[in-house]
């Protein structure tokens, strides 16, 4: 084995760099990152030089600035004597709300249609592939404005809820009254929905400026607590079963610990329902939900909602036929096969695409600017942006608030998927 | 992907920066063409025709530069902008000019980096409600809901006349007129409001528009005129000079009709030195001789132009009143030729 040892020690030479395998790859990597740092620095450059020539700089004290505008859907209190900054939050909660209940509500569309659509009910399957295959092959945009435009054209305005003297007196009825024992108001501008009060409210205090209810609080609060010992009791009585043989009976114990402390919370604390009236010219009084709102709601939570069912359908499709047939040999029913056996295995094929479907959908949030919902698109990337004029600003602010909320939305669900995924020992 | 979004933003930003040179006389005459920055659709002010060809008030101002600096009034490219989008378009060099009903404020001219270079209509925000309602003061709107469009002066004087007022408004944010008519006759809003021309020529255009009434506050100034980059000083002198060239004709009786004969026979040394009959006024901004004389031929002079886009013989039917000349009460003036 000497003569491997002896193998003559070359001097490293220049031209190693091009013709040694040894090095060639990192000469390539090195000067492919130069020509790339060049090329970053090139935009730079040139950005900074073409602000200089319009005599521009990059300022970001616009935030602390009068806003002077007004935004419909506030979350937070915000009036036109409010700072760009609270604005750009006002539109940011717009954005994280629609975000927040349309991956709800396309979780809980998706598997349902994902589900369906592998029935063996003929009717049943086919409706939901014609579901999936119209929602995922029209663009977005035209769903968002689709809805929008059925909303507005289609529900009564205002007006037509008002009953005059001359209508009273002749006994006709309005052209429109609200539905749900008389407490939602459907116009063709929004919902008025009724709004729950409190004679006796804890007070409130406020968090840089934001007022946060003690009485919500201190409801969640006892919710979160119900929960807690609800399930406490829960494997309690699993335990006694393993044990014994025999399930308690704890069904109206669940229901007395769930409901029973926030009922006698919210009577003790005078709970009644605002409803909405018609005052002027709109509805006054209730929560008023614009149809922006939900059309950008139902449109999005739909239109992700047929993709999030093709990934469940592939995510079922991919456990093996064998499960099913165990399950149905150990005598579980064909529903609780797959809520039991296959939608718990089926869950990490679908976790990583549904990621993916969040970050879109969040995302896709921004279109509701062709139907007037200011989100932080509306806000900083529109009437803020126009206003101060500072569009290089506004952009590069919005484009980093949404980079970190797509991050934080897939590093969260990554979590989830770690933790459901399939553990090997 | 942090690096990728972020070199998209550079390079989105070196684009929007684009290459704005010293010159845009030169450049113009280079190109051969003006390009012009007008409204998406604004009857009367500028809209395209049946045709597709764009024909208005604002348009007009367009074709006289045109015409002063090419010698051609067809020699315009238009490109539509919309309330979002018209002050990108100029200062990143995308349109020579902007001749689009903009109001002239203070921050725009300072902090956004524009040059107005005139007023060519001396304007004021107004409402305009459904008859139905039976509203007859702005200041009985409280708890209505007002369309707006967004990037607007507008947008700003409503918040402030509501605050001053203290009554309550809920807005509803629109991009473009069209965008703001479609709601309001579909009943999204109960008013729109925008300048008080805006709303007749909006008003113009609708099916019913003897149920529409335009109320009678005005509730803020706005001066809308045209406006170039800041900083190049020549290109603003001859879109100024080419406007107020109409305006002086209008004062000199200088009609497009008869401009030929005015030019063979004036005694008025005005006149001459504007026509390029006298002196040289022209050379003095980069242009020839003629400039005036072919900017006044495009569509006429000051007065003809608003009597054949907006005046009231037209659908539109605005009255003169502060966009008279100062000599029958209104507020045109052109500074002397000399």
């Amino acid at each position: 084995m000497a003569y491997v040892a002896s193998t003559p020690k070359e001097p490293f030479r220049l031209s190693m760099l091009v013709y040694d395998t040894r090095y060639r790859s990192y000469t390539i990597q090195i000067v492919v990152l130069l020509l790339f740092l060049a090329f970053l620095a090139w935009l730079l450059n040139n950005t900074v030089e073409n602000l200089a020539a319009k005599d521009k700089d990059i300022n970001f004290s616009f935030l602390f600035q009068r806003a002077g505008y007004d935004i419909d859907q506030q979350l937070i209190p915000y009036t036109n004597d409010s700072t760009h900054g609270r604005a750009l939050f006002v539109g940011l909660l717009n954005t994280l709300i629609v975000a927040f209940f349309g991956c709800i509500l396309a979780t809980l569309i998706g598997v349902f249609a994902g589900v369906l659509r592998l029935s063996h009910n003929w009717v049943v399957s086919r409706l939901m592939t014609v579901y999936v295959e119209t929602f995922r092959n029209v663009p977005l945009l035209l769903w968002i404005i689709l809805a929008f435009v059925v909303f507005s054209e289609t529900a009564p305005a205002p007006r037509d809820f008002r009953v005059t003297e001359e209508m009273a007196a002749a006994g006709e009825e309005p052209a429109a009254s609200k539905i749900l024992f008389d407490s939602v108001a459907f116009t063709n501008r929004g919902a008025s929905i009724p709004r729950p009060y409190l004679d006796h409210s804890l007070g409130s205090f406020s968090v840089l400026d934001v007022p946060i209810n003690l009485s919500v609080v201190a409801a969640l609060a006892l919710i979160a607590v119900g929960v807690w010992i609800n399930r406490r009791l829960v494997v309690h009585a699993r335990s006694v079963q393993e044990a014994t043989g025999v399930r308690p009976t704890i069904w109206w114990k669940s229901l007395l610990i769930l409901f029973g402390p926030i009922i006698v919370f919210l009577y003790a604390l005078g709970f009644h329902l605002e409803y909405p009236e018609l005052r002027g010219f709109n509805f006054q009084g209730g929560i008023n939900v614009a149809h922006s709102f939900t059309a950008l709601l139902i449109a999005l939570s739909l239109y992700t909602g047929a993709f999030i069912a093709e990934a469940v359908r592939a995510g079922i499709l991919a456990i093996s036929k064998g499960q099913t047939e165990a399950a149905y040999a150990l005598g579980l029913r064909p529903g609780r096969t797959m809520r039991l056996v296959v939608l718990p295995q089926a869950l990490r094929v679908i976790v990583p695409p549904l990621i993916s479907q969040y970050l879109n959908l969040t995302k896709n949030t921004t279109l509701g600017m062709a139907i007037s919902y200011l989100d932080l698109k509306g806000t900083l990337g529109g009437i803020t942006l126009n206003q101060t004029g500072r569009e290089l600003e506004s952009m590069l602010l919005m484009m980093a608030i949404y980079l970190v909320l797509s991050l934080i939305i897939s590093s969260g669900m990554n979590v989830y998927n770690t933790a459901m995924k399939l553990k090997e020992r | 992907m942090k690096k990728s979004v972020f070199l998209g933003t550079l390079a989105a930003s070196a684009l929007l920066a684009g290459f704005a040179s010293a010159g845009t006389l030169d450049d113009v005459k280079a190109r051969g063409e003006l390009i012009c920055g007008v409204n998406v659709g604004l009857t009367g002010f500028g809209a395209p025709d049946a045709s597709g060809n764009y024909q208005g008030f604002d348009v007009a101002i367009c074709k006289a530069v045109a015409a002063a600096v090419l010698g051609d009034p067809a020699k315009v490219k238009y490109v539509p902008t919309t309330g979002e989008t018209r002050f990108t378009a100029l200062s990143s060099g995308e349109v020579d000019m902007l001749a689009r009903n903009s109001t002239w404020t203070f921050s725009r001219d300072n902090d956004l980096k524009l040059d107005f270079v005139a007023v060519n209509y001396y304007d004021g925000q107004g409402f305009m409600v459904h008859k139905d309602l039976g509203v007859s003061s702005a200041k009985e709107l409280d708890g209505a809901t007002i369309c707006i469009q967004t990037g607007t002066t507008t947008e700003l004087n409503l918040a402030d006349f509501f605050k001053a007022n203290n009554i309550s408004y809920t807005p509803v944010t629109v991009a473009d007129d069209s965008e703001a008519q479609r709601q309001y006759l579909a009943g999204a809003c109960d008013s729109f409001t925008t300048d008080a021309s805006g709303l007749a020529a909006v008003r113009a255009t609708m099916p019913d528009a003897e149920n529409h009434v335009i109320l009678p506050e005005i509730i803020s100034k706005e001066p809308l005129g045209p406006a170039v980059r800041h900083g190049d000083n020549n290109w603003g002198d001859v879109v100024r000079w080419s406007f107020y060239a109409l305006v002086a004709a209008e004062e000199k009786g200088i009609t497009q009709a008869n401009i030929e004969e005015v030019a063979a026979s004036t005694q008025d040394p005005e006149v001459k030195r504007m026509l390029g009959l006298e002196g040289d006024l022209g050379a003095m901004m980069g242009l020839d001789k003629d400039w005036a004389k072919r900017a006044i031929a495009a569509s006429g002079n000051y007065g003809e132009i608003f009597a054949a886009t907006i005046g009231e013989s037209t659908s539109i039917g605005l009255a003169r009143g502060l966009n008279a000349l100062y000599t029958q009460g209104g507020l045109q003036y052109a500074p002397p030729f000399r």
